[in-house]
């Protein structure tokens, strides 16, 4: 009972807690020890004298003594005069965590700098915001416990000893910070969505968690309202995703009744709002790629095109290459399309998307002899069983 | 905090401001004084003017040459006082070299 | 004359902190300077940070790129450097035959630029 209600609170309260200590000791791992130490002596004293009225307050209070603790342990003790002296303060005002400020963008910013390893970015915003354990964080990427326990570690040393800043960036900083934290979340929920809920980690969910917190605690932001749209627009589908055959569909060719309105139309909305604002980026062009997928009839190919052809100004990755030739294609500019896919080969070789793609255009203008290899290729880069079919079909229908 | 940013380049890249490299080099230093962050700074001589030198029990070995032979090469080097990593690689990324050669930035350990 | 030394070492191939090998080793670092007087001059040295602390970065196309980690991924890393001045290579190179990461690594000797 005891346990339960200490594990609820640590899941929900961690990264409020814990982005309030860094703040106050300026130290990622002290600030992590100290709550942890505030966790296990909780066991103690809310079994003797039960749960507290504010279990997070108790926390929190008790954290900032263990970390004033750690400070008078350490042997360099000057050194850590101030640190003390505020922290005492703090801990003698019996903090209540409603008015404490709520620093969690600042951990955010920290967790997702773009100093550290895009890996260890996300391991250590699953583990700080969203209160995943280490276990769980290492599950996650198939790592072992201890592996992933040091990355975490060295992710914070380097935060310590590097001195990344537990801070909001400046308005000049702002828009590439914020969008190596959209970024983040987009990859955590891009994990989630491949992998589906396993170990009892839904990552699609923690990652529309974190799109939320992120809205509430930066409001106006249109890249941020951008995020969430995307990622709602895209669960909104989730359902009708694969095929009663267990082939992947396309949303034109997707159930729709299995589609979650209220998921969409809230997407729609925020989408709405952020291209309002006219401040253009990279995410909106996402949701809004996502939203013409969405909308009733066959897609606008065409303005999904030129949506693909702005979002390659931000990105100039040879995928986002790969899908605006599609969107050509689709548009019925077949012959530049081709130009540009075979501008890819060198890069997406061993892509299998590259393949299926450059076979389907070679088909489409007749040229069959061409295309067979080229679906061969595909088939024989295809990851899924329902890929496999899918292509078979498509090279047995080559004349 | 220190941070030392180590600038390494392809001698074989031409820089884009071509001749007024040395004017941009010097312009940063003026602002980088002026905002109070420069401790030092320095270009080193081609790696063709480096010696390495080993010693093993009591003898000395030299080589001809760099540490490591890379296609970019350690061309100089600034040290900034900055409050945090944030404002190190503000000012990093200011370095002509940035734009064609690839700099480091790593923090001094403070003695004592 | 300037010249910039430059440290090498792998890292597990130097005394660990806490060992009395160590403090002999720190102490060295330390009578450098004094014991080089009359060869070369000391103008500055300063240690860094192991390179778990680096951070790299370029600017390409207007657009500044980060990466985590050092700039090349050597067995010995770049711990720290000198400045000195000397009259000629042969005296710059007898303050780095003293500097105790030539016994554990390396040191690179090159002249600065002079403007």
């Amino acid at each position: 009972m005891i346990e339960a209600t200490l594990g609820r609170v640590m899941q929900d309260d961690r990264g409020r807690l814990l982005a309030a200590l860094i703040a106050r000791t300026g130290d990622f791992q002290r600030a992590e020890d100290a709550l942890q130490e505030a966790a296990a002596s909780a066991l103690v004293h809310w079994g003797r004298a039960g749960v507290p009225a504010s279990p997070t307050g108790w926390l929190l209070r008790a954290a900032l003594r263990k970390a004033i603790d750690g400070y008078r342990r350490d042997t360099t003790l000057s050194r850590h005069r101030d640190a003390i002296a505020v922290l005492a303060e703090e801990e003698a005002a019996d903090p209540d965590p409603q008015t404490i400020p709520d620093d969690r963008l600042r951990l955010i910013f920290t967790c997702c700098h773009p100093a550290l390893e895009e890996k260890s970015r996300i391991a250590l915003t699953l583990r700080s915001l969203c209160g995943l354990t280490t276990a769980q964080v290492a599950a996650v990427f198939l790592d072992a416990e201890p592996t992933m326990g040091q990355r975490l570690s060295r992710a914070k040393a380097k935060i310590a000893a590097a001195r990344i800043p537990f801070t909001v960036p400046g308005a000049e900083d702002l828009p590439d910070r914020l969008n190596s934290v959209l970024t983040v979340v987009y990859l955590i929920y891009t994990a989630g969505y491949a992998q589906g809920p396993q170990i009892g980690i839904d990552l699609c969910t923690e990652a529309i968690f974190l799109a939320r917190l992120l809205l509430q605690l930066a409001p106006d932001q249109p890249e941020v309202e951008a995020a969430l749209a995307l990622l709602l627009l895209t669960q909104a589908r989730a359902a009708a995703r694969i095929g009663p055959d267990g082939q992947s569909l396309p949303p034109i060719r997707q159930d729709r009744s299995l589609w979650n309105r209220a998921a969409l139309d809230e997407g729609l909305a925020l989408l709405d709002r952020a291209i309002s604002r006219r401040a253009p980026g990279p995410f909106q062009l996402k949701a809004a790629i996502a939203a013409l997928h969405s909308a009733d009839g066959p897609p606008d190919w065409p303005q999904i095109a030129a949506l693909y052809a702005r979002l390659h100004d931000y990105e100039p990755t040879p995928v986002i290459a790969l899908n605006h030739a599609v969107a050509l294609a689709e548009s019925g500019q077949l012959a530049q399309a081709l130009a540009q896919v075979q501008a890819l080969g060198a890069q997406l070789d061993g892509y299998q998307p590259f393949h299926a793609a450059r076979a389907d255009f070679l088909a489409r203008i007749g040229d069959s002899a061409s295309a067979r290899p080229e679906y061969l290729r595909a088939i024989a880069l295809a990851g899924s069983e329902a890929d496999r079919s899918f292509l078979q079909a498509r090279l047995s229908a080559l004349k | 905090m220190k941070y030392m940013c180590l600038i390494y380049t392809d001698p074989n890249v031409t820089p884009p401001m071509g001749d007024s490299m040395n004017a941009a080099y010097f312009d940063l230093n003026r602002r980088m004084k002026e905002a109070g962050v420069m401790i030092s700074g320095d270009a080193l001589q081609p790696t063709r003017t480096a010696t390495s030198l080993r010693k093993r029990g009591d003898k000395v070995e030299t080589m001809d040459g760099p540490f490591a032979e890379t296609r970019e090469h350690l061309g100089g080097y600034y040290v900034i006082d900055c409050p945090d990593l944030d404002q190190a690689l503000h000012w990093a990324a200011q370095i002509p070299g940035a734009a064609y050669g690839t700099v480091e930035v790593r923090p001094l350990v403070v003695f004592g | 004359m300037k010249y910039m030394l430059t440290l090498y070492a792998a890292p597990d191939a130097e005394p660990s902190p806490g060992t009395p090998e160590f403090d002999a080793m720190m102490g060295e670092y330390f009578g450098l300077e004094e014991k080089m007087k009359g060869v070369a001059t000391f103008l500055a040295g300063e240690g860094l940070q192991p390179v778990q602390t680096a951070t790299t970065l370029r600017k390409r196309e207007g657009r500044v790129e980060t990466m985590d980690g050092p700039f090349a991924e050597t067995r010995e890393h770049l711990g720290g450097f000198y400045l000195i001045e000397a009259a000629d290579l042969d005296a710059a190179l007898r303050f780095a035959a003293e500097i105790p990461a030539a016994r554990y690594g390396s040191v690179e000797v090159r002249p600065v630029m002079e403007y």
